[in-house]
């Protein structure tokens, strides 16, 4: 997480200020000014399940489920008090584990690999990437019954290291993609100054390489962040009550009590948070990380 | 050294002809192997990692493809050979989940890359609140999967009491109950919200990286707004919407969460995907030979249809240099 969040201090998107006169030419007159609110209308209204899911989460349960909609109301917190009262810190505690630990390990194995597959390209690269991403492909269905087997056999059932491992080999072929782009983007002739300087292979890789494509790492790091969050399918099936994370309480939230709408508004708010924050703080480096890397 | 890194950073093709060609003294040729170990030592943990945790499971789901296995059956398991697969085949629920993984797919994914270009080209433009709107509209993709597929079916799609029947009545539009009248509409109306700012991203960032002297020049020769993005934006954003187009399909084809959580596959099994369904064979069913074949099958088709997807996608690469 803290890799994610460090990125908000990276400097702001350079192409900005030479792209000035042109847009400014189309500032100021009528249409602009329509054209801005009709994009604020549209914001507002796609953002508006979020709004309603947190107004939601502040309403007594009998205002959250109305006919009509209950748009006037007290806010109160007792849906977050009755959410955390239910012992939630475990749940957090295992989705932090599998979302960092596996986000550390995929980077640590993604950025090495990648540098491989550009700097210094080892032969068949391009049947190397293929294979990365067809493991993607592969639905996680098709695979769940030997992981649960295996996971038995190897009495891992219920453990949140079990997840780690699945999560980092869930997000490791888009990682390798990701930074392998980030690493086609490094000049060659940096590469070759710093040979000429005299720098050996680590000192360049850590001196020159990481800090020049520290934007891309902090928006992979996000990516992985994201999808080991909030992933369900594999908690699901292989998790119990030691290792159940995040995704699973919010099911039980529903599940075991019937419909508690504002409960469940508020556990979906609490659920959502870390990741929503880290996302809008590094928003900045989520698109210039994908302009810099994903398509070249 | 310096030349290899030079190439190197032009394209792979170059750098693989060098390594290793002519006769040459053993010596030579252990500096060679060495040198080649160097290249690939680095990819090999991330390699190696890959092969063990995705292919022993695959692998193991092939041999059970193969055999007859129901938890339910006490006469254990028997070797069949391909009949799972001939079951499954005639098997017209799986059929329908195969037609189902295809329509919420392509659905989706087109739904969510129109949506999201149309907000990118608003979004790549000054205007006063230009962060706090990319703000608002990213975070559908950061919210838990889990948490929008239940607030969808029960807080917005409610037949009774919820928002979006509200706001069709304001209109005069009977209430709908979404998820067991439209269920395939429904899962996909959740999963385009869902990503759409996926889509939105990698098109803005595709209109960012455009160079801003060809924007200049086409303004200078008096093209308009329309002329310059269907002749010079466009085809510019073409390879990052294929990129979008790909990794978008990747993902929304294992959509589980929203089939899970919004109409567990229902009605009956009208809304059921490949992924549900094989899951609901293997974990309600107890079928582990027929869940597996599934599997293979469903591997299978995504392989071939993402082979040719993927060497469109590198050719535009490879025009680009």
């Amino acid at each position: 997480m803290s890799t994610t969040l460090t990125a908000e201090t990276a400097p702001e998107r350079g192409g900005a200020a030479g792209a000035a006169p042109v847009r400014r030419r189309r500032t100021g007159s009528a249409g602009p000014r329509l054209l801005t609110v009709l994009t604020w209308l549209l914001a507002l209204v796609f953002f508006a399940p979020v709004a309603w899911m947190v107004a939601t989460s502040f309403k007594q349960e009998n205002a959250a489920a109305s006919t009509p909609p209950t748009f006037f109301f007290e806010p109160t917190w007792d849906q977050y008090a009755a959410v955390l009262a239910q012992n939630a810190g475990p749940y957090f505690l295992n989705s932090l584990i599998a979302t960092g630990v596996s986000t550390v390990l995929v980077i640590a194995l993604s950025v090495p690999a990648a540098y491989a597959l550009s700097i210094r390209p080892v032969q068949r690269t391009s049947d190397v990437l293929f294979f990365f991403i067809s493991t993607k492909m592969l639905p996680v269905v098709a695979v769940i019954m030997p992981i649960y087997v295996i996971s038995g056999r190897l009495h891992v059932l219920d453990n949140v290291w079990t997840l780690v491992v699945l999560y980092t080999s869930m997000n490791l072929p888009i990682a390798v993609w990701m930074m392998r782009s980030f690493f086609q983007e490094v000049p060659g002739e940096v590469l070759e100054a710093a040979q000429m300087d005299g720098a050996g292979l680590m000192k360049t890789l850590r001196s020159v390489l990481i800090p020049m494509v520290t934007p891309g790492i902090a928006a992979t790091a996000l990516i992985c962040v994201i999808f080991a969050w909030n992933e369900f399918f594999f908690a699901l099936n292989l998790t119990a009550a030691k290792a159940a994370t995040v995704p699973v309480f919010l099911m039980g939230t529903m599940t075991s009590e019937g419909l508690f709408l504002a409960k469940l508004s508020a556990a979906s708010v609490l659920a959502s948070l870390p990741v929503v924050l880290a996302g809008w703080a590094a928003q900045k480096q989520l698109v210039r990380g994908l302009s810099m890397g994903a398509v070249k | 050294m310096s030349t290899d890194t030079a190439s190197a950073a032009k394209g792979i093709r170059t750098a693989r002809g060098a390594a290793d060609r002519p006769a040459r003294t053993p010596e030579e040729r252990r500096a060679a192997r060495r040198e080649g170990w160097a290249r690939r030592g680095p990819l090999l943990p991330a390699l190696i990692f890959t092969i063990i945790v995705t292919q022993i499971p695959f692998l193991m789901t092939i041999w059970y493809s193969l055999r007859s296995w129901n938890l339910l059956r006490p006469d254990g398991q028997t070797f069949v050979w391909f009949q799972n697969f001939v079951d499954i085949f005639m098997d017209s629920t799986f059929r329908s989940a195969a037609l189902n993984s295809i329509l919420i797919t392509v659905g989706c994914v087109f739904a969510a890359l129109i949506l999201g270009t149309l907000f990118a080209i608003l979004l790549d433009r000054e205007f006063l609140g230009r962060g706090v709107v990319r703000t608002l509209l990213i975070t559908p993709f950061l919210i838990m999967p889990a948490a929008t597929s239940m607030l969808w079916s029960v807080s917005l799609l409610n037949p009774s009491f919820g928002l979006l029947n509200w706001v069709i009545g304001l209109f005069g539009v009977a209430p709908i109950d979404f998820t067991s009248q439209l269920p395939l509409f429904s899962v996909i109306m959740a999963l385009v919200w869902q990503w759409t700012p996926f889509m939105m991203l990698l098109i803005l960032a595709g209109l960012q990286a455009q160079p801003k002297d060809v924007l200049e020049a086409a303004a200078l020769d008096g093209a308009g707004w329309g002329k310059t993005f269907l002749f010079v934006t466009l085809p510019q954003l073409r390879r990052y919407m294929e990129l979008a187009v790909l990794l978008g399909a990747i993902y929304v084809v294992n959509t589980f969460d929203q089939i899970y959580l919004m109409t567990a596959g229902g009605p009956g099994t009208a809304s059921a995907n490949l992924p549900f369904y094989i899951y609901q064979r293997a974990f309600l069913g107890f079928d582990i030979g027929q869940a597996a074949a599934m599997g293979v099958v469903t591997v299978i088709a995504t392989i071939i249809i993402a082979t040719f997807a993927l060497r469109l996608i590198f050719r535009s690469f490879d025009a680009k240099d």
